[in-house]
This record gives structure tokens, C-alpha cells and sequence, in this order.
């Protein structure tokens, strides 16, 4: 087990970068605590791959420094790293019998076989292959040949960590939040420093403590489950957490608050001032379906809106609606009721109401 | 849909049937019908059953010859197998050097057969060829037209030379179909180079190197060429391989009916190894 940072990280696939673009990874700052479990979330190549790659040690960084309990690794091979990783499509030793695949790291390592016996028949019994074990492996279907992959990073109990990249991708659903739920159970069991890797905000958070959001390169915000959906730090956070995601408009300047269209959303003085002080024109103001609150009466805070579609999600109901040429999401329970084509009050709540400048959140204690 | 019973369509077969009948059903024929025959001239043939066939198998010379070819395709197989392997594993993976590599690997397979034992005979000379001076000048007595041994590793030498590439090329190829994946697998479980060979790589080429293993089992079995333009068959008959006693028996001496009696159980050696071999590979993939 060990705490891994990240320090000054920067990672370029060409030989020769010539601007930011060619960098996969862009100057990270990041630290693994020892033992915790992380999801790395984010769209297809922003990176998390790159990242997963540079810390177990196929990928040597450009630039920065891979420290693992303070140590600089970055010379150090995957070996010497002692770190186990799985890949996103199954991995099998194919001459091997399940049994054999599963022992192949402590062997390779010098483990005594009694010891190699009862490691594997533990993590097969907790991945529920014990059946298999003396089968082939390759005649085993996709989601077994993935459990015996993700055996293979679990009998090392002495990993420095285990990093997930997106492990579950060739799983059915059923059985993908069973897998889940395990590797959460084998977390608490052996308390290993876990890294999941994936682009699905729900896996994410049901298996992380905490979650690293990943955009162009960088890590954006690092944080809670609850904290990336009431506190996003920056608009792509918003947009990407949530379904559906952040309601994000396009802002000027103006003398109370900020303004799109004909619309004037107030804002108190000291955002006001705020405002004044940063030179960007990159303005945005960022609200949760969820948080928006829609009546029919109209008050002095609220905005008349159109009612452009509303559809019936089972449990709860997503308006869209159209405010100044600007569509914007609304979350209805299943008792509110609006007519398409009708007219709408919307009030956006003060808490909830996000100012993002050049695509960060300006945070509070700015204000 | 209404089926329409057709017999005409078989005709569409007769193409196919009448190239197989020429390329392999009336020259085996023929050949078989020389075996049972003992021909003194036209219109005068006798059939005389299974009698060549007897012979053949008692024939002194031939069960040498037939020895000498086992021997000969053993130690290609023992020495170019491995070899190529450990060629195509020593090979880059991409870039300029892997195509110069290739392109002077492909050079020996370009060259024809009996070009390819004149430059060994001319090689292998001690007084003009730099391979045979090379090792007199170095004190080493080397002469393969007088000694068996010398005409044995030369003939061998030359072989390895023209086909190991063959191999080579083919585990090349069949390296560069495993995904990095199993690399990168392999290293995050610390498997040494050698666990990586033996459980990633060789597995992986097993179907090219059945492949190259039979190609090179059956080619060898039926060498003729380079050993008869590099050394003639000698010294004395110890480098006579199977193609060449048949060849004199039919061409030189006329003697049909032993020749093609003898060419009947080449055939059917040929096509027996080669069936165990694949059959019993085949057979060990099943399991479990």
C-alpha cells in the first residue's frame, strides 16, 4: 500500500509537442491517500487511461514526477513498482487453466505453493470462479475471462495499489453491480489504495469514496460524490455529473448582475464586484435541473419562460423549456403539471446559482 | 421458395474435376500403374502385382537413403525451428530497421534452388570459396567433397541458410499479432522473459509454427537440387537423399516399375508424418 503523487505531471504521446493540444495530460497535481478507494472519471481520451498508465509504470511521463510514500518511482518498472492493474478488455493466459492464470503473479514472484493454493482459492471464491478453476481459460465466456483478469490484480496482497481501467465495460449490467459491490467488499476487506477508471458517473459513485473528474488533461475537481453535484468546480463538471447535466448559459456583464438576451439575472454586490475585478469576458452562469423551481405564479424573481416539451421519466418529470432563446432543463416531480406550449414562472435560488468565469466556479470566499 | 431438383448443375463441377484429374488423379495413376507392371517396352508389360513393392522395401540402398532423409529433415527441423524463432524475436518491432530486416531476410528465399547450391559449392571450395579457405586458412581441415561429416554440415549449413528465413518470417508475423495487452498484462505480473515467452508468445504462435513446421518437414523431405549441385550425392552415396535414389532409379537406370513403386511410399510417408503431426496437434488443443 502506499500514497501515490502526482507532481507537476505532464504526459505527450509526440516526440516533439509543439502546443498544448499535443499533451494528453497537462500539468497534474494530484495525491492517491493511502488505502482509499477512487473513481477517475471522465469522457473517452481526456486522459485517464495516460494517467492510470503513468502511475503502474508502462508509460514514462514527459515531464513531473510519479512519488509513491514520497519516493520518486519514475524510473522504476512495473515490477519494481509492485502494482497491479487491470485492463478494460480480459487478459488471459490462454495455454493456462484458470487456476494457473491466477497464480501466475505469485509465481512469478517466488510465493511458496501452499501459500499460492490458498490466496487463489480465496479470490476465486470471492469472485465466485471456484467452479472454473480447473477449466481452460479460454473456454471461459467474457465476463469470467474478466473476473479471472481481475483475480489476477487481487491475489497480490501486497500490491502498492490496484488501478481499475475501466474493468467492467465487457460485463452485462446484472452482473457488473455485483462485481461492483465485490471489489467495494475486497476494498474494506484488504483496505488496498484503489484507482477505478471510467466514463460512467454512476460506477463512480457507487464505488468511491471520492471521485477525480478528468477534463483535457487535467483533474478539475476532486471531491465528493455529493460535493461534484452541488459544488461543481467547473462547467464541464457540471455538464458531465448529473442527468441530465448542468443548465449552462452564456452571460454579459451588466449593471446589477449579469445579462443574457433581454434577461437580467440580479446578483448581490459583492458578486457584482466581483465581476468588475476579473479582465475574462468568458462569462457563464450555471444552475442544476433540480434546483430550478417552476410555478405559475409569477413573482418579482422570476422569469417567464416557454414550456417546449415535458417528458415523463416514471418517477419524476424533465421540462424543457425555452428562456430568451436560451433551452434550459427543468426537474418536475410527478405531481407538477405543464401544458407544452404554456407559459412558465422559473426562479433560480440564490444557493443553487453558479457564476463559472472562464469555466471555473468563482468560489464563495471570493466573493 | 421452390427448389427445382437440377442434376444438370453437377456439370458446373466438371471444370474443378477435370483440373484435379490432370494436376493429381491421372499422374498418381499413372504412377501407380507402372507400380504393378514390369515394362520391357511398348505393348510389352506384364503385371506382376504387388512384387515392386516387396523389392523396394528390401532394397538395401533405399532403407539407407530413406534413414539418411530422416536424419536430414530431423536436424532441419531441430536446428531452423528454433532458430527462427529466436531470429524473429530478436527482430525490431517497427520502423526502418524492422523493413530492412525483413528485406534481408527475404533475400536467401528469393534465390532459386540450384543457384543456391552453386554459391555453396563455390562458397564451401578451399582454393576460391571464402567459407572453405576461411576455415583451411584458419586450420581446420574442411573439405566437402572428400569427408561425409564436412558434405553433411555443409549441406545442412546451406539449408539453414536458404529456409530458416521461412520460419523467421513466419513467427515475425505471428509475434506482431499478439496485442500489447498481454505485454502489458505480463509486466504488470512480473513475469520474467522467459515466463512471457513460454506462456504469452509461444502459445500464440503455435498455428504459424505447425504451419512452419510442416512446410519445412515436407520441403526438406523432398530435397533434390542443392544437395545434388553442391555435392552430387557424395561423397560416396552420404548425401544421397531420397529424391535423388529415386530419380536415378527412374531416369538413369529406366527402372520404372521399382522407381514408381518407390514413389508410391514417399508419397505415402510424406502424407502419413505430416498427418500425425498435425492430427496430434490438433488432438492436444482439444483438451478440457
Amino acid at each position: 500500500m502506499a500514497e501515490i503523487h502526482l507532481k507537476s505531471l505532464a504526459h505527450s504521446y509526440s516526440d516533439t509537442p509543439a502546443g498544448p493540444d499535443d499533451y494528453a495530460i497537462r500539468h497534474l497535481d494530484h495525491v492517491w491517500e493511502k488505502g482509499g478507494a477512487y473513481a477517475l472519471l471522465g469522457p473517452s481520451g481526456c486522459g485517464k487511461s495516460t494517467m492510470l498508465n503513468i502511475i503502474s509504470g508502462l508509460l514514462q511521463p514527459s515531464e513531473g514526477d510519479v512519488l509513491f510514500d514520497g519516493k520518486r518511482v519514475n524510473e522504476l518498472s512495473p515490477r519494481d513498482r509492485n502494482i497491479a492493474q487491470v485492463f478494460q478488455f480480459p487478459v488471459i493466459y490462454d495455454s493456462m487453466t484458470v487456476f494457473q492464470n491466477l497464480a501466475f503473479p505469485l509465481k512469478n514472484t517466488g510465493v511458496p505453493s501452499s501459500q499460492i493454493k490458498a490466496k487463489v482459492h480465496e479470490i476465486a471464491g470471492i469472485l465466485e470462479i471456484e467452479e472454473e478453476l480447473h477449466k481452460k481459460a479460454k473456454n471461459l465466456t467474457a465476463d469470467q475471462k474478466q473476473k479471472v483478469s481481475m483475480g489476477r490484480g487481487l491475489v497480490r496482497g501486497d500490491v502498492s495499489a490496484i488501478l481499475f481501467d475501466e474493468p467492467l465495460t465487457v460485463i452485462d449490467p446484472q452482473l457488473k453491480w455485483k462485481l461492483r459491490r465485490k471489489l467495494k467488499q475486497i476494498h474494506e476487506q484488504f483496505d488496498i489504495t484503489m484507482v477505478y477508471v471510467t466514463h460512467d458517473q454512476l460506477e463512480a459513485s457507487t464505488f468511491a469514496d471520492k471521485i477525480a473528474v478528468m477534463y483535457g488533461g487535467q483533474i478539475v475537481q476532486f471531491g465528493t460524490p455529493t460535493e461534484l453535484f452541488e459544488q461543481p468546480n467547473h462547467t464541464f463538471v457540471g455538464y458531465f455529473i448529473g442527468s441530465p447535466g448542468m443548465n449552462l448559459i452564456e452571460v454579459q456583464r451588466c449593471p446589477r448582475g449579469v445579462c443574457f438576451g433581454s434577461t437580467v439575472v440580479p446578483m448581490d454586490a459583492r458578486q457584482v464586484e466581483t465581476l468588475q475585478r476579473l479582465q475574462s469576458n468568458n462569462l457563464k452562469i450555471g444552475i442544476r435541473p433540480e434546483f430550478i423551481q417552476a410555478s405559475d405564479i409569477a413573482a418579482d424573481d422570476t422569469f417567464e419562460a416557454e414550456v417546449m416539451d415535458v417528458e415523463d421519466l416514471g418517477t419524476y418529470k424533465i421540462m424543457t423549456v425555452k428562456l430568451d432563446f436560451e433551452t434550459l432543463k427543468v426537474r418536475l416531480t410527478e405531481d407538477q403539471h405543464f401544458e407544452v406550449g404554456s407559459h412558465v414562472q422559473l426562479s433560480f435560488p440564490e444557493k443553487w446559482l453558479k457564476l463559472y468565469v472562464d469555466e471555473f466556479l468563482v468560489e464563495e470566499k471570493d466573493q | 421458395m421452390n427448389k427445382v431438383p437440377n442434376n444438370r448443375a453437377w456439370w458446373l463441377v466438371l471444370p474443378v474435376f477435370i483440373l484435379v484429374a490432370f494436376s493429381a488423379l491421372i499422374p498418381l495413376m499413372t504412377v501407380v500403374n507402372y507400380s504393378v507392371q514390369d515394362i520391357f517396352g511398348p505393348g510389352n508389360a506384364y503385371y506382376v502385382g504387388t512384387e515392386w513393392f516387396r523389392e523396394v522395401l528390401a532394397d538395401e540402398r533405399l532403407r539407407e537413403s530413406l534413414l539418411r532423409q530422416f536424419l536430414f529433415s530431423g536436424a532441419v527441423l531441430a536446428i531452423q525451428i528454433p532458430l527462427g524463432i529466436g531470429v524473429a524475436l530478436m527482430m525490431p518491432k517497427s520502423g526502418i530497421k524492422a523493413s530492412l530486416c525483413l528485406i534481408l531476410l527475404a533475400v536467401p528465399l528469393l534465390i532459386p534452388w540450384n543457384v543456391v547450391g552453386t554459391i555453396w559449392q563455390i562458397f564451401g571450395r578451399g582454393d576460391i570459396g571464402l567459407f572453405g579457405w576461411g576455415l583451411n586458412a584458419l586450420g581446420v581441415d574442411y573439405n566437402y567433397t572428400g569427408n561425409t561429416v564436412d558434405a553433411w554440415l555443409t549441406v545442412l549449413l546451406m539449408d539453414v541458410w536458404h529456409w530458416t528465413p521461412l520460419v523467421a518470417l513466419l513467427c515475425y508475423s505471428g509475434l506482431r499479432a499478439i496485442p500489447e495487452a498481454f505485454y502489458q498484462a505480463a509486466e504488470i505480473d512480473r513475469a520474467s522473459k522467459w515466463a512471457v515467452f513460454r506462456y504469452i508468445q509461444l502459445p500464440r504462435l503455435k498455428s504459424v509454427l505447425v504451419i512452419a513446421v510442416l512446410l519445412r518437414f515436407m520441403d526438406s523431405f523432398m530435397i533434390y537440387t542443392e544437395p545434388f549441385v553442391l555435392t552430387g550425392g557424395g561423397p560416396g552415396s552420404s548425401t544421397t537423399f531420397l529424391s535423388q535414389t529415386l530419380t536415378t532409379m527412374a531416369i538413369g537406370q529406366f527402372d520404372i516399375g521399382r522407381a514408381a513403386a518407390f514413389s508410391l511410399i514417399y508419397f505415402l510417408i510424406v502424407l502419413l508424418v505430416s498427418w500425425l503431426f498435425f492430427t496430434a496437434i490438433t488432438h492436444l488443443d482439444k483438451e478440457k
